[in-house]
């Protein structure tokens, strides 16, 4: 059995009256949500989707196991804090330099890492994230054990002010859909038709004449782009860079929320980050009991639910 | 004197390194074993050495069972940990893609560290060693440098965790490349099915290849109880340099990981002497340079 079941097939986009009245709904709710719940839990929420959702990129569609997707997310979110610290640069300026960073890092990453398969792969992008991990811990402007904080949200533009929490989520959702927009769009494209057939059998795909390594390398750096984008927004809300964002619990994390979501389908992913951000929320006050509590989901999810949430609600309904 | 040091000086984080590498390679040989009959990377490795020292304290703290015994209880109580684990949780995967097994294990970490930090807290808890693996010898190193006040004091507990390291490497070598028991494993790894058809019981062999790899660690706990102090996360972040250290030795062969563990330990020393600052990510740069001449680790068959 291999890690998936089941393939994924291309649909026409078509807007019926049905799909549009859906769009609508969704744009309501997303407008009105921060009057209801905490902005910052909201953007602090939507950045762990889109990088569950970059994540899922190398997983789900490609078959590669990376376990140090934190590295992307975090290094993001070192330079922009720096940027805007140090540098004084625009929020827009700071976080395209992240991304650059993260696919530069990427680009590294998967120089190294695409030369083994399975689990030497997950072992080689741990170690090298391990590396990062230092990098950050000992480097003379990280911050050490503190990390980098007090970053002050300069205007966006130079002329939008988003000190405002309300005005920075509409600014955060534009991103989000943007980083989802680009994720779908890779997905249904014929470089995701490529990567779903290199999961399926690298050996055919290589004797129908692809350059596999090519294919798995950019969709390395496409996933580092988009985490580094992730990771970079969430510096610019929670106005912090630390040693978390870059730990080997996050890249753990980033795995769990695509396992309970459903790997392998475009947005589970998505799904899984609301419920393991949700989950850390209410559980932080009792201490460790929040990674006990994961570490059990991870355990049941592995054994009983590979499928995950949306795979499971899509098996369900049988389409 | 080398690089303007003191040999003395040398000679200690020479030692340092070659028991650091005595840690590598006991973890890594018990990673190797487990995988090669499981097909599993056991990520808990870690959490399952950092138990062994845990439960080590714990039988001195609170039954003052001595450091003699626990080097036999401890592992013994670790293998029956593993067979409960193999038997509840790792066995349902054996047919899905080994992933699984790696995901599972490191949900099992994150269990096992979570109930120890919130039974005994994050910080370190202190472990008295016995009297006889106490203090340290004096070496005199007149003789090499001409000067008869250069003296070397040598820690006896690290001589001891280097010399009983390569006793067990040794022993774990014999058992599997020389004896009938390792044969039929060695055989179990290449083709379960037709050792089955042999009639000889392949799911018990792999429990029991489980539990001694845990066991292993839970050992590997032990001596590091007598070394340092006892905390929850004190085996995270160790296995992750474990892993690096099996991608660079290739999981191919029992010899291939003890030697690339004291090799290791030995290159991570020369680099803490030269540049302090480098030596926690040494081992992370091998492993990649290995990889970019010799994909397979350098003990590896190529897949």
């Amino acid at each position: 059995m291999s890690l998936f079941d089941g393939g994924y097939t291309i649909r026409r986009f078509a807007l019926s009256p049905r799909r549009l009245a859906l769009w609508i709904l969704t744009a309501a709710v997303l407008a009105s949500l921060p009057f209801v719940v905490y902005p910052v839990f909201l953007m602090k929420a939507m950045c762990f989707m889109l990088f569950a959702c970059a994540f899922n990129l190398m997983l789900g569609f490609a078959g590669l196991l990376s376990f140090g997707h934190a590295a992307f997310f975090g290094t993001a979110s070192y330079v922009v804090a720096h940027a805007l610290k140090v540098w004084g640069l625009t929020p827009e300026l700071a976080v395209a330099l992240s991304v650059l960073a993260a696919a530069f890092l990427g680009l590294l990453f998967g120089l190294v890492a695409i030369r083994r398969q399975g689990i030497y792969f997950a072992m080689i992008t741990l170690a090298l994230s391990q590396m990062i991990f230092f990098f950050a811990l000992q480097a003379p402007f990280t911050g050490g054990e503190d990390g980098i904080q007090g970053v002050t949200r300069q205007p966006l533009f130079g002329v939008i002010d988003i000190s405002n929490n309300l005005t920075l989520y509409f600014v955060v959702l534009v991103v989000f859909l943007f980083g989802l927009f680009v994720v779908y769009r890779t997905v249904h494209s014929p470089f995701g038709q490529i990567l779903k057939a290199i999961r399926e059998s690298e050996p055919r795909a290589i004797s129908l004449g692809y350059r596999v390594d090519h294919y798995k390398l950019t969709a390395f750096v496409i996933s580092a782009a988009l985490s580094g984008l992730a990771g970079g927004t969430k510096a610019l809300i929670v106005q912090v860079a630390s040693l978390t964002d870059i730990g080997w619990q996050m890249s753990g994390e980033v795995i769990l929320m695509t396992l309970l979501g459903g790997m392998g389908t475009v947005f589970g992913p998505a799904v899984g980050a609301v419920v393991v951000v949700t989950l850390q929320n209410y559980l932080n006050a009792f201490g460790s009991l929040v990674s006990i509590v994961i570490g059990v989901i991870f355990v049941i999810c592995v054994l009983l639910f590979r499928r995950g949430i949306v795979g499971e609600i899509q098996a369900r309904i049988g389409r | 004197m080398i690089f303007d040091l003191p040999l003395s000086y040398l000679g200690l984080q020479l030692l340092i390194g070659l028991q650091n590498g005595a840690f590598y390679a006991l973890l890594s040989l018990g990673l190797a074993v487990i995988f090669g009959m499981l097909n599993v990377i056991n990520f808990a490795h870690g959490a399952q050495y950092m138990m062994g020292a845990f439960l080590t304290w714990m039988l001195l703290d609170w039954v003052g069972v001595s450091y003699w015994w626990s080097l036999l209880l401890v592992p013994l109580a670790l293998g029956a940990f593993g067979i409960l684990i193999e038997r509840a949780l790792l066995r349902w995967l054996y047919d899905l893609d080994h992933l699984y097994g790696l995901l599972l294990t490191f949900g099992l970490v994150l269990i096992i560290e979570g109930v120890f930090v919130e039974s005994f807290g994050a910080s370190g808890l202190p472990y008295n060693k016995p009297d006889l693996l106490a203090g340290a010898q004096r070496i005199p190193l007149g003789a090499l440098t001409g000067n008869e006040k250069d003296v070397m004091m040598m820690p006896v507990y690290r001589l001891w965790i280097i010399g009983v390291s390569l006793a067990i490497c040794l022993a774990t070598w014999f058992g599997i490349e020389k004896t009938r028991l390792g044969s039929y494993l060695r055989a179990a790894t290449e083709n379960p099915m037709l050792v089955r058809a042999f009639g000889i019981n392949v799911p018990v062999m792999i429990m029991l290849t489980y539990a001694f790899g845990t066991a292993l660690a839970g050992f590997t706990g032990v001596l590091a109880a007598g070394l340092q102090a006892v905390t929850p996360h004190m085996g995270a972040n160790l296995i992750i340099v474990v892993f690096a250290v099996v991608v660079i030795g290739g999981m191919g062969s029992i010899m291939g990981s003890v030697l690339t563990g004291f090799a290791l330990g030995l290159v991570e020393a020369f680099v803490r002497i030269a540049y302090p600052e480098a030596s926690n990510i040494v081992i992370f740069v091998i492993m990649i340079v290995v990889l970019l001449v010799r994909p397979a680790g350098l003990f590896g068959r190529e897949a």
